[in-house]
């Protein structure tokens, strides 16, 4: 009797922790849930929060200057006449430059790793690939600045200055003098960084193609180049160049390496080896030295501009990208 | 005529192999020299006075401890803001939300966040805290490389939730934990490996990083401490010595990227190895 009584008792005292112990769960797994998809909706207004930030920023260069700003090279603090093309034609340029030489580069590394190297040495040197875009832009700045730029004052540009100077169109392309810092020297900088990218990206996208297609092209009879060029290099052709694409965008972008070596020119000369600028370096020369809204708000203009830019570029390569992880799941 | 286009086959194919390997040795002797000029300028200026003096007035002698305790100061609280939120982003990607459609928007987002140009996040940073403030300040510093944290730290986590097996979660649910338990106490407790490396990925990442810094914690030439002032950090202070006449700012400015190097080398490293050490189990 007296047993019994003690495990109602106990019960009648159990059953209502219990029952407080799973709404105090329940409501913390709510909590949980709620917080977690907050902070994965904050993203969404992160992006929404820059863009928007950025435009009310440049609102009163947008204002002032109109459509005006994107065609005019005038860049004049003074007078507070500002327009972005000289930066635009840089950015362009310099990644042109980048890209033009990043790419085959970038895609012949890729093709050595996958298809002519030992393997025991595939990971080392896909590791210091890695390593390699893992360093800070700076470093790149400043050893461009203070060894790579004094070499091609010394050795390079006086050799394109003479070997081009006769020739109709390049004469004007490789004119003037050597400065060292320049157009060039940021093209080039750039070219070492966004090399790793290129290069670990279409690595892993040629290590996806599957080895009885290359099997049966060397079955046929084909060289190594030629199942590369025939059959790689057509299967992973989205990935490749969602990767350059990827590459793209971060030259674009890049900032300090650029800024140390470009020059700060608000001019296009039609020589690369003259200096110029970028958009980042503009903003990142000038900004905290920028007086008066006007100055300010066209520097923000311009990040606005390069925002644009990139957000559209890195949109595709991911877009791209995305699609070859669809094939490759399904 | 067989033998001859046999022939050209062949010598097409060894051209081509010799220009990729020499494209290797080009890409890998960048690196070689980068870092032996970086070593070799670097370590000649580094002595014990780097780590305790303060940074030099132009045409003297000093060292870089306050740029050090400023980035030391600003990509840890950094880390403290952004880890949280990429944490919990990444949670509900993988977890509550995998099926969702925002997982597909956020996860593009995201990834395009990932390699934004990081001046601009620089200037939202201005925008959006520096002006309103009225002045420069170590926080806004922070906040800034926050900014930058998470998408590293949504991407990794998502990606390491996702490798956690679905029986682990499908047993502790049969036994009757909630779904929050689930997370924390099973998917978290399994991840873990993988969420350290994307947060020390992270903090390699931003450890370098100058341009979202150079407006918002601007510089400081002396000792502070005071998160609501300009705050000197490594980056910024490489980027002023490097660009400027002085011989001693500019052996000053290898000494600190030199450092930067090493630590992020060290950090990328140690990240991996983290994985490395958890990928069989």
């Amino acid at each position: 009797m007296a047993d019994a009584a003690l495990g109602q008792e106990v019960a009648e005292v159990a059953i209502p922790t219990r029952a407080q112990v799973l709404v105090r769960m329940r409501l913390a797994d709510k909590a949980f849930q709620y917080l977690t998809h907050a902070m994965a909706l904050g993203v969404l207004g992160l992006l929404g929060c820059i863009i928007i930030a950025l435009f009310i920023g440049s609102l009163p260069a947008l204002r002032t200057f109109g459509f005006d700003f994107l065609l005019t090279q005038r860049w004049n603090p003074v007078t507070d006449k500002f327009g972005a093309l000289a930066p635009i034609y840089g950015t362009i340029v310099t990644s042109a430059i980048a890209m033009a030489i990043a790419v085959p580069i970038g895609l012949l590394v890729a093709m050595f790793l996958t298809e002519l190297c030992p393997l025991w040495l595939r990971r080392p040197i896909a590791i210091a690939v890695e390593l390699l875009a893992g360093i800070p832009s700076i470093i790149y700045g400043i050893w461009g600045l203070f060894v790579f730029a004094p070499f091609l004052q010394a050795h390079v540009q006086p050799l394109l200055i003479d070997v081009f100077g006769e020739v109709p169109i390049l004469s004007s392309l490789f004119a003037g003098p050597p400065y060292g810092i320049g157009t060039l020297t940021a093209g080039l900088i750039l070219a070492i960084m966004v090399l790793p990218f290129i290069t670990s990206i279409s690595r892993d996208a040629f290590e996806a193609v599957p080895a009885v297609l290359k099997e049966s092209a060397y079955g046929l009879g084909c060289t190594t180049w030629e199942v590369f060029r025939n059959v790689v290099l057509p299967y992973t052709r989205v990935g490749v160049i969602g990767g350059i694409m990827l590459g793209l965008g971060r030259a674009l972008g890049e900032t300090m390496a650029v800024t140390f070596v470009i020059g700060n020119a608000h001019k296009i000369a039609p020589s690369i080896l003259a200096p110029g600028t970028t958009i980042s370096a503009t903003i990142a020369n000038e900004f905290t030295e920028a007086v008066g809204d006007l100055y300010t708000s066209s520097l923000i203009a311009l990040g606005l501009i390069l925002f644009a830019i990139t957000l559209v570029v890195l949109a595709l390569a991911r877009y791209m990208l995305l699609r070859v992880e669809r094939r490759l799941g399904a | 005529m067989r033998a001859s286009l046999y022939a050209r086959r062949r010598r097409r194919n060894a051209v081509a192999m010799s220009l990729s390997l020499l494209a290797t040795m080009i890409g890998l002797g960048w690196l070689v020299l980068i870092l032996g000029v970086l070593l070799w300028q670097g370590l000649s200026g580094l002595s014990l006075k780097v780590f305790t003096e303060m940074t030099p007035p132009p045409g003297s002698d000093g060292g870089l401890l306050n740029p050090i305790l400023g980035s030391l100061i600003m990509t840890g609280l950094a880390v403290l803001i952004g880890t949280p939120v990429g944490i919990l982003a990444g949670t509900y990607m993988a977890e509550y939300g995998r099926y969702a459609r925002t997982t597909t928007v956020v996860r593009f987002i995201n990834d395009i966040l990932l390699s934004a140009p990081s001046i601009i996040v620089g200037l939202f940073i201005y925008e959006v805290m520096v002006a309103p403030m009225g002045h420069f300040s170590a926080l806004a510093g922070a906040v800034a490389l926050a900014v930058i944290v998470v998408p590293v730290v949504i991407r990794t986590t998502e990606d390491m939730l996702l490798l956690v097996p679905n029986p682990l979660r499908e047993a502790a649910a049969a036994l009757g934990m909630p779904r929050a338990y689930i997370i924390r106490h099973v998917a978290y407790r399994a991840a873990k490996a993988g969420i350290v490396t994307g947060v020390l990925l992270a903090i390699a990442r931003i450890s370098g990083e100058t341009a979202p810094l150079l407006f918002t914690a601007l510089n400081n030439q002396f000792w502070s401490t005071n998160l609501n002032a300009p705050m000197a950090s490594l980056p910024a202070v490489i980027f002023q010595f490097a660009l400027s006449p002085y011989a001693e700012w500019q052996k000053l400015a290898w000494t600190g990227a030199l450092i930067i190097t090493l630590a992020v080398l060290t950090l990328s490293i140690v990240a991996r190895a983290v994985t490395a050490s958890k990928r069989p189990s």
